[in-house]
């Protein structure tokens, strides 16, 4: 039974991350119906520029928890404003044109963004110090659940409500749903469509930045490829969960993220990433607009 | 007047070093800052930054006057339909133009090989081998408006029949060819059947999941597959038993290749306007209003699968003989986005634009080598800036062409 709960654990963990990214994902997807392909890579910046960041501080002298939080921080400014470029350099242009040209754009924007930290950085994997303290009030419960799969799972919840209250209550979080409902219909009533799709990417991008600095801290190494992965796996737990659906993503997060866990830990760890996709073929075949998706009515 | 110019002038200037700053901004941690994290040093890079300020300053007024231009060049054409057709297209398509053309393209084509070296014969071979990939992955995703993100599964699927036949068997090439078609028929079929239901994206990313889990299954089922480190010794294509040296069998590769890609082309080209091709687009365009004219949507999505798949494996057979080896490693994400980006950039639905592509997209690397470093990153840019100002790919579809042909009449 110990062992389930570690894996359990472990699972959540894992969901946390890939929730934090899958986010950004279906909040554009949900706006723009893009794959936004180089979200991995904001994801893979955001955790570089706080590796960088960390770096010098500590070099400098200072430690603890100050490191953390401004290393984070910075990386998600730094992460936000990438992903606000990536969409006005990439994608806006990209708004009239035939569906498959901003997939394309966004892939070649992968490529170039992944051998952009290739060259200016390092092809190697870099070791991740690890930023997230210990917590004494964790100490006796250290048997199944560590401080740092606490902290992840901990911020990822706070994050989650923080999102939806944000979308829920606020004005910004009115013409995001608004936008993502009709796009044309949002602009007649004088939403700003361009500045709704702006905020989305930040927001999607500073998320992807939490999620970075976590993960980074939990393995505590990272190169320049790491992006691709995870953004494939976020992505499919986006799609697993109904893509445009918030709490979709979150849900699809949780069992994708749980699945690969217990298929880990009971069956083979070769096939971890053959049972994230295999997962995702049969739930879309039983229900093929995704966990929580609604299937849009087709109209003629 | 000159004053109103100043102005403009002065916008456009105020605008550049808004956008050099930020992007100065933009790359400051990546670019300046480099962690030595074994030694603990720290190395500051202050050029860096001075090389993206001004770089991004010059690019910032090229792009305002491309995206400029673009703008009216693109009302423009919409005022003057057909009549302004671009030369590539009038080549194809007038056949006073397009005999000497296809003469000509066909002599250099012949040519080729006997007066390049063998590492350029290998080059061109691989990229005809793109342009069969290419026009067979239209079928999917340019006539039928499937989104494929796993086609180098069937790809590999050819390759792994040959090599695995080859292992086991000591089945040779000409066997193999038609056998690895087969096997990625099969396959496509198989993966074609339980997703049929699923639309747009959903299909994009399970077909993205069935290509990872291909090359997942080959990386690790080490019984079946050998592992990682994959199959070698793959002989080469033979010809009538003849013993062919290094030189000789590339070239004779290259001239295989040749005959596949124009028997492709010939497919290809009478498939657009058969019953099948006439049927995958109009799937493209309604789903329902394609049922209601009679048309069997399971039928004939399986069709643009199968096809499409088809010659994936034909051309996967070629490439185990070709390459002498296959490993996973050779049939990963990329290589699907690669010809999908082929497909895309050419021109989706464009045999002549595909082509191209095919050709810019593969040459283009190995001829960058002198920025050896820098190809991946510039690669990746330029499908960017292909995608921003001509999103319809190089060469426009066919089927505007077509409807002109009618109205004309």
């Amino acid at each position: 039974m110990n062992y389930f709960f570690e894996l359990l654990i472990s699972g959540l963990t894992r969901g946390s991350i890939y929730a934090l990214i899958a986010l950004g994902y279906t909040m554009v997807y949900g706006i723009i119906e893009l794959i936004n392909f180089a979200h991995g890579e904001i994801y893979m910046i955001g955790a570089f520029t706080a590796l960088i960041i960390a770096s010098v501080l500590a070099m400098a002298g200072m430690s603890g928890l100050s490191v953390l939080i401004l290393a984070a921080v910075v990386a998600v400014i730094y992460s936000a404003a990438y992903g606000f470029t990536v969409e006005k350099v990439a994608y806006k242009p990209l708004r009239q044109a035939p569906r498959l040209s901003p997939l394309i754009s966004a892939i070649g924007m992968s490529i170039f963004l992944q051998n952009y930290v290739l060259l200016a950085q390092t092809s190697d994997f870099l070791p991740f110090p690890n930023l997230l303290p210990e917590l004494p009030f964790m100490a006796p419960y250290a048997g199944f659940i560590g401080s740092t799969e606490f902290i992840i799972i901990a911020t990822t919840a706070v994050i989650m409500v923080l999102l939806t209250l944000l979308i829920k209550f606020t004005r910004m979080g009115k013409a995001m749903r608004a936008a993502a409902q009709d796009r044309n219909m949002a602009m007649l009533v004088g939403v700003n469509v361009n500045r709704v799709i702006s905020n989305t990417f930040i927001i999607g991008s500073a998320l992807a930045a939490v999620g970075g600095v976590l993960i980074a801290s939990h393995i505590g190494r990272i190169n320049f490829y790491a992006g691709f992965i995870a953004g494939i796996k976020a992505f499919t737990a986006a799609v697993l969960g109904g893509i445009g659906s918030i709490p979709g993503a979150v849900l699809g997060s949780l069992v994708l993220g749980c699945t690969e866990s217990f298929a880990t830990g009971y069956v083979s760890s070769d096939y971890e990433d053959v049972f994230a996709f295999v997962l995702l073929i049969f739930i879309l075949i039983i229900k093929p607009s995704g966990l929580l998706g609604h299937k849009a009515a087709q109209k003629v | 007047m000159s004053n109103l110019y100043n102005t403009k002038y002065m916008e456009g200037m105020k605008q550049s070093v808004v956008v050099s700053l930020w992007f100065m901004f933009l790359t400051f941690p990546i670019m300046v800052i480099r962690v030595n994290t074994i030694e603990n040093i720290i190395e500051w890079r202050w050029m860096n930054m001075i090389y993206v300020g001004a770089g991004s300053f010059i690019l910032s007024f090229i792009w305002r006057y491309l995206s400029g231009k673009d703008i009216s060049k693109r009302t423009e054409s919409i005022d003057a339909r057909g009549e302004r057709r671009s030369i590539l297209q009038r080549l194809v398509s007038e056949k006073k133009l397009s005999l000497p053309t296809l003469a000509i393209v066909f002599g250099i084509a012949i040519i080729f090989p006997f007066v390049s070296s063998t590492y350029q014969t290998n080059i061109m071979t691989t990229a005809l081998m793109y342009v069969v990939l290419g026009l067979g992955l239209n079928i999917v995703v340019g006539q039928a408006g499937l989104l494929n993100l796993g086609y180098v599964a069937f790809y590999a699927a050819g390759a792994y029949t040959y090599a695995l036949l080859y292992h086991h068997f000591g089945v040779g090439f000409w066997v193999a060819l038609p056998l690895g078609a087969l096997a990625a028929t099969i396959l496509g079929v198989l993966l074609a059947l339980p997703i049929l239901r699923l639309q747009g994206d959903y299909l994009a990313i399970v077909t993205l999941g069935f290509g990872e889990i291909t090359r997942l299954v080959l990386e690790n089922w080490n019984e079946f597959s050998f592992g990682p480190s994959g199959i070698s010794g793959i002989p080469r294509p033979g010809l009538f038993g003849m013993e062919m040296g290094m030189h000789d069998a590339t070239v004779y590769l290259y001239f295989l290749m040749i005959m596949l890609c124009i028997i492709t082309i010939f497919v290809v080209n009478r498939l657009q306007d058969s019953r099948i091709g006439r049927a995958l687009l109009a799937l493209r365009e309604d789903e329902i209003a394609c049922q209601a004219m009679g048309i069997d949507k399971t039928r004939v999505k399986l069709t643009a699968f199968a096809l499409g798949s088809t010659w994936a494996g034909l051309v996967g057979v070629i490439f185990a003989a070709k390459t002498t080896f296959v490993n996973p490693a050779s049939f990963t994400f990329l290589e699907s986005a690669m010809i999908l980006s082929i497909v895309v950039l050419g021109g989706t639905g464009s045999i002549i634009g595909i082509i191209i592509g095919a050709l810019l997209l593969i040459l283009l690397p190995e001829y960058l080598r002198a920025f050896s470093d820098y190809r991946m990153l510039l690669f990746g840019l330029i499908m960017v800036i292909m995608m921003i100002f001509r999103p319809q790919g190089i060469v426009t579809g066919v089927r505007r062409t077509y409807e002109f042909h009618t109205e004309e009449k």
